[in-house]
């Protein structure tokens, strides 16, 4: 058996959680189905926009399923790069956004 | 780059081909059978629904070397159509109501007989798609192709397997994509892919690498957007293609380690309304030589028509080909994953 903590062959069992619990795995693959449907975003922007988060969050497992969903829906390298970026900046954001409360901390202590 | 057949390498060999996605390991072998898939809704033994494409393969020439082609084609491959098979095409053509008539190859404007051909089918009143890869237009000897096509109202489909130039090039070799560009800003400027003209120019889209194509719809105006954003390329329809595990692109597969994890993709990805629809049930595709077959891909592997049929196309028998069994086996899965795959694109 593979030791490590994630294993690609376990993103193909994704369905298997309702196994443990059946009534809210099933609401909640309905529920993700719905969500991924063509709506007001397209199939591919919806992959893109999940593609970044799946970086932001660091899930090996969606990040390898949607780069392929991505690529599936037609995006481009240039594309996914920049939704990489996005999740980048954002992150990169939330810590430097936080800078303004240690400003006003040292403004708040000193003389 | 050489045709697999040229490098005499052990996947130009149907017999290969067949044995590795059916038996490659213990995990190919525990895939689902087509099959025992179409027999679970009602469909095998897979029948014809009345055959309306006539697909002619004119020849396994090609002036490219393509990394996925199922044909394994290029320019090293020597079988071409004679004019005596044409001959017999044109009466079989002649002596049925099929209307369309697919020409495909290689390059199919490389058989010597090819234009000659056309101006026939047409003066019989014939629809006529071409199957172009584009930059064979762009070379002196058939730079007056898209004149020629336009004065008999040929529809033009051609690959381009992506709107960029990088992942164009990567799969059809470096410089496809300006050379393919060239092409179609002269298919337009005659009138092709325009509105009101009838002038029909479609694109094909084919993944670049080891994943399915998605909604076709959303893809076509993807590369709408983008092909009349950086080149004023307009087009009329796309045709998403899932490639089949076989040929060159099996190479790929099995190079890149990916060949597990697709089959089990397709076999995953099986739509029962896809399989309903699929291209076989309408359409008979005929060799370069003669010899006939459920379709193109059934071709390179020599999976001739059912022996009951009639098996040339100097025996052609359209009565005798609605009712024939279609031959499937697991490359077909490539044709009923997800929206499902022909030569017209997407069957749902």
């Amino acid at each position: 058996m593979d030791k490590s903590y994630y294993v690609k062959e376990d993103l193909k069992k994704f369905g298997d959680i309702t196994e443990f619990q059946e009534k809210l795995g099933n609401k909640f693959f309905e529920y993700y189905g719905e969500v991924f449907e063509e709506g007001a975003l397209t199939k591919r922007e919806k992959a893109l926009i999940a593609l970044a988060v799946s970086h932001t969050v660091q899930c090996p497992y969606c990040i390898d399923a949607y780069t392929t969903e991505s690529l599936e829906n037609g995006a481009s390298e240039e594309q996914m790069m920049e939704a990489v970026h996005v999740s980048a900046a954002i992150r990169g954001g939330s810590s430097l956004v936080h800078g303004v409360q240690m400003m006003n901390k040292v403004k708040d202590l000193s003389m | 780059m050489k045709t697999l057949n040229a490098e005499t390498h052990e996947l130009s060999r149907p017999d290969v081909q067949l044995d590795i996605i059916n038996n490659h390991n213990e995990k190919i072998k525990s895939l689902s059978r087509f099959e025992n898939k179409l027999a679970d809704i009602g469909l095998f033994p897979l029948k014809p629904t009345g055959i309306e494409i006539f697909q002619m393969n004119v020849g396994y020439m090609c002036n490219m070397t393509c990394k996925h082609c199922h044909v394994d084609a290029g320019p090293d491959r020597e079988e071409i159509m004679t004019k005596e098979t044409f001959e017999h095409c044109l009466k079989a053509l002649r002596e049925s109501d099929i209307e369309t008539v697919d020409l495909t190859g290689g390059a199919p404007e490389m058989n010597p007989h090819f234009r000659w051909f056309v101006e026939q089918a047409s003066a019989m009143g014939k629809h006529i798609i071409v199957r172009s890869n584009l930059t064979i237009l762009t070379t002196n000897k058939f730079s007056d192709l898209p004149e020629f096509f336009k004065k008999h109202d040929v529809e033009v489909t051609c690959s381009l397997p992506f709107y960029s130039k990088s992942r164009t090039d990567r799969q059809r070799g470096k410089g496809t994509y300006d050379k393919s560009v060239v092409a179609l800003k002269r298919l337009n400027e005659i009138g092709y892919g325009k509105a009101d003209t009838g002038l029909k120019l479609n694109l094909v889209y084919n993944p670049v690498g080891a994943f399915l194509p998605g909604d076709q719809e959303e893809i076509k105006q993807e590369f709408k957007k983008e092909l009349k954003r950086s080149h004023d390329i307009e087009f009329n329809d796309l045709f998403t293609i899932t490639n089949l595990p076989i040929s060159r692109f099996l190479n790929f597969l099995l190079m890149s380690g990916n060949l597990e994890d697709y089959m089990e993709k397709l076999v995953g990805s099986f739509n029962p309304s896809a399989a309903m629809g699929v291209m076989c049930r309408n359409t008979i595709s005929i060799g370069w030589d003669g010899i006939l077959y459920d379709c193109d891909f059934n071709q390179m592997l020599e999976m001739e028509t059912h022996q009951d049929s009639v098996q040339h196309i100097k025996d052609f028998d359209l009565g005798s080909l609605n009712n024939r069994e279609i031959k499937v086996n697991q490359h077909c899965f490539g044709c009923t994953a997800g929206s499902g795959s022909s030569c017209g694109g997407a069957t749902t």
